[in-house]
């Protein structure tokens, strides 16, 4: 057992998890955070259709990782959930929400307007409470003897509203850039419209946190200002998706927009992995501190190595099935 | 008055689990009859069997998806509220309970999208095998929690170390010395439900004389079900009683309202338990028969509560009374199933209206019956969190202050509350709906992860939707 360092092993599978639910669940939170403000309701129909395939199974990586957290990483459990808990509340709400009106919009007519504002609310919650507990992780929680000794709204700060909001800058971002790639007409020009106003709001957001976070945490100015020039390439990276981003919409591209993005926030994610690493429950703790027995990672491990690769056949196989276009009249009614 | 976080979150845990329950209790026992009749379809070719699965398999798909709504909130209690728990308990509980996870993934993603949407896509053998894949999948399911729980309960196969737990031994942990009585009490009680159900519904269905055929197999099938399953699960919670003797003697002796150690204990049919005298006002009993039951011997010893200290008891009332709850409606159930049995002389049992009329009623009686089971083994555990070990006080989250859980608390259960009644609004519309044959619907995305989209039932009346011609 000691040829493999299994909290590593884990590190990874939790960190994979983590960056696939953030891509894939951003952009359908995303085009619920669009959703009030499209055109027509024609349109919030095909919105919600290029989505309804798929959305669910993106949330499948939220669980397994909350259920693979506990098993290989218990103390980033019973730390993160303790300091966001009302946080936390909120965002299963809202995913809660939204969730059953996927559901039920489609088979209602007086009563479609509630799950309207149940779709939109729920999304925008969500994605505000996950970009919360972006900010609170790089503001670190106050732990003694593996123990939060925080108050119930330490996670909101000025900091982590701002994380928030611009989390959801990035989801809608995400979201109008999936609608490019997914419609065509009046909704396809109305995300084309959206998406460079979404961008620079993300951008801002980006630059202040870049400015703000090494001021806050001396361990981040430490890994950045340090002798690791190498990671400048993420921050470097991203800015490039960010300018490939701009000229694809620009150029009218249908494809490129939403590539673009998610390479804007793959590095921006590995730019946050490498300010922390390899500290998993700032400010102290590293992932071997907060891993759980080595029998326990293993005997995990072996079922989910197992799962995985089935839960991504099955993911490829489902965008697969509904490429393409959406058009109006297409899915529900 | 000042709000206490321990006991804000205990209740809110109760609600959440209890409210969570609901739904597996009754998939788990479908699951199976979904299975059973595409076999027997696949057997016989008869198309009333057809008909029935299509129309159970429907409402599965809504049960099993506010299953899903509820339970992702259950996967975030134990850190939310119960931090010291998790974090001590996580190299045996994190493992299990992920495997919970992993398992239902795996069945989502492989069989559930098969049975649910596959019917005349894929070969009637390979829809059959994603049924009975599916029946197995609920089965390992909860196997994983009730492993979990037997552990809580009685644990094993782990050391504590500065207030960690290490697992020693996996197998002594997963196969704990309860789990074997609870799994098998938990699936007999979730066969009941789904038999109780389904024999409700088909006897409602033949009062109004809607699609008589099938109701008439159903009903039948059900019954000789309910009429082995039912003193079955009467002789097995006899088991699981004596299991709890020897590791929970409190629990029993709370479950028999007995405060001290005697011989001859009577069998209290009627007890108010004052928790402060340490004794029954005004009880009512069967001489003897307690000692007789638990011991196999009138003359044996039942513990006491009062054997442990005040602080070391579990609330009294809630176990006795919550006991004999699900005690009588078990009984009633038994006698349900041999009036069935008597009933069907000259085939009477699907015309007499009374007959039809209680079994509409019983449908609710196995899900209260199960939820007092779990109330008796829950409260009767009490103070314990890991028995014997950890208290519910040492796993309650240290920073959780009463503000944060009784903001919660009321939170779930607003939550709830809607999700709940629009589910069970949208479930008596699919029900009454019935077996009809389905209205073409116009391609709607149907997808193994949205079982609810199994289901082609508006949401409203037909009349309230102006748009539609």
């Amino acid at each position: 057992m000691a040829m493999f360092d299994l909290s590593l092993i884990w590190a990874v599978i939790i960190g994979f998890g983590v960056m696939m639910y953030v891509l894939m669940d951003g952009f359908d939170l995303g085009v619920g955070i669009l959703f009030p403000f499209a055109p027509d309701e024609e349109s919030r129909d095909v919105m919600m259709n290029t989505v309804a395939p798929v959305w669910d199974g993106n949330e499948t990586w939220l669980v397994l990782g909350g259920a693979g957290l506990l098993g290989a990483f218990p103390l980033v459990y019973s730390v993160f959930l303790p300091a966001l808990y009302l946080g936390v509340f909120l965002m299963l709400a809202g995913l809660i929400f939204r969730g059953i009106a996927f559901e039920f919009r489609f088979k209602s007519r007086r009563n479609r307007h509630w799950w309207n504002r149940a779709f939109c609310w729920g999304s925008a919650v969500a994605a505000f409470a996950q970009g919360v507990v972006v900010g609170a992780y790089i503001r670190g929680f106050p732990v003694e003897d593996f123990v939060y000794v925080g108050g119930p709204f330490d996670w909101l700060t000025p900091f982590s509203v701002l994380t928030g909001l611009g989390l959801m800058a990035g989801y809608a971002l995400l979201g109008a850039t999936w609608l490019i790639l997914k419609t065509e007409g009046a909704l396809q020009e109305w995300a084309y419209r959206l998406a460079p106003r979404l961008l620079l709001a993300v951008l801002g957001v980006f630059v202040i946190i870049s400015l703000w976070t090494p001021f806050v945490d001396g361990a981040v100015r430490e890994r950045w200002f340090g002798h690791l020039q190498l990671i400048w390439i993420f921050p470097a990276l991203a800015l490039v998706c960010a300018g490939l981003l701009w000229r694809a919409v620009r150029q009218r591209r249908e494809g490129q927009p939403f590539l673009a993005t998610l390479g804007l926030f793959f590095f921006t994610y590995l730019g946050l992995v490498v300010s922390k690493w390899p500290v998993i429950v700032p400010p102290d703790y590293t992932i071997w501190d907060a891993a759980s027995d080595p029998g326990s990672q293993l005997f995990l491990l072996i079922g989910v190595l197992f799962v995985i690769p089935i839960v991504l056949a099955y993911t490829a196989w489902s965008y697969w099935v509904f490429r393409g276009k959406v058009r109006p009249g297409e899915g529900y009614h | 008055m000042e709000l206490d976080p321990l006991l804000l979150s205990r209740l809110q845990f109760a609600f959440v689990v209890a409210f969570h329950a609901i739904f597996p209790v009754f998939t788990i026992g479908l699951a199976s009859y979904i299975a059973l009749l595409n076999g027997l379809f696949f057997k016989t070719d008869n198309p009333a069997w057809d008909r029935l699965a299509l129309f159970w398999t429907k409402v599965f798909a809504v049960v099993f998806g506010m299953g899903v709504v509820s339970g992702i909130v259950m996967s975030f209690q134990f850190g939310t509220n119960w931090s010291n728990f998790s974090l001590a308990a996580s190299n045996f509980l994190g493992p299990v309970l992920s495997y919970e996870v992993v398992t239902a993934f795996f069945l989502e993603a492989a069989f559930l999208g098969v049975l649910l949407f596959g019917r005349g896509k894929v070969p009637q053998g390979v829809h059959l095998f994603a049924a009975i894949m599916v029946a197995i999948g609920t089965f390992i399911s909860s196997f994983w929690i009730l492993s979990a729980n037997g552990w809580m309960q009685t644990p094993a196969g782990v050391e504590l170390i500065e207030g960690r737990f290490h697992v020693t031994d996996w197998s002594a942990a997963i196969f704990n010395p309860s789990f074997p009585y609870r799994f098998t009490h938990m699936v007999l009680a979730s066969f009941l439900t789904g038999g109780f159900v389904v024999a409700g519904v088909s006897a409602w269905y033949l009062l109004i004389g809607r699609d008589r055929e099938a109701n008439r197999k159903a009903l039948s099938m059900c019954l000789w079900l309910l009429l082995v399953l039912a003193p079955t699960q009467a002789v097995v919670g006899d088991f699981h009683g004596l299991n709890t003797l020897e590791h929970q003697p409190t629990k029993v002796a709370a479950m028999e309202g007995n405060w001290e150690r005697s011989a001859n204990t009577p069998l209290l049919l009627f007890a108010w338990p004052d928790q402060e005298a340490q004794e029954n006002r005004l009880e009512i009993g069967i001489p003897s028969l307690a000692s007789l039951i638990l011991t196999h011997d009138a003359e044996g010893e039942v513990p006491g509560i009062g054997e442990v200290p005040p602080e070391e008891q579990p609330p009294v009332w809630i176990v006795f009374w919550a006991f004999r709850i699900m005690v009588a409606l078990g009984l009633a159930m038994i006698a349900v199933a041999l009036a069935g049995l008597w009933l069907r002389r000259g085939g009477r049992v699907y015309e007499h209206r009374g007959f039809l009329q209680l079994m509409r009623v019983m449908t609710v009686t196995p899900f209260v019956a199960v939820l007092a089971g779990w109330v008796v083994t829950e409260t009767g555990r009490a103070p314990w969190l890991v028995y014997g070990l950890m208290s519910h006080a040492e796993g309650l989250t240290p920073s959780l202050t009463g503000g944060m859980a009784l903001f919660t608390l009321l939170g779930y259960m607003a939550v709830y509350a809607v999700v709940f009644c629009c589910g069970v609004y949208y479930l008596t519309r699919v029900v009454r709906q019935g077996m009809l044959p389905e209205a073409a619907h116009d391609g709607e995305v149907e997808r193994p992860k949205r079982p609810l989209s199994a289901s082609h039932v508006p949401f409203e009346d037909a009349s309230s939707q102006p748009g539609r011609s």
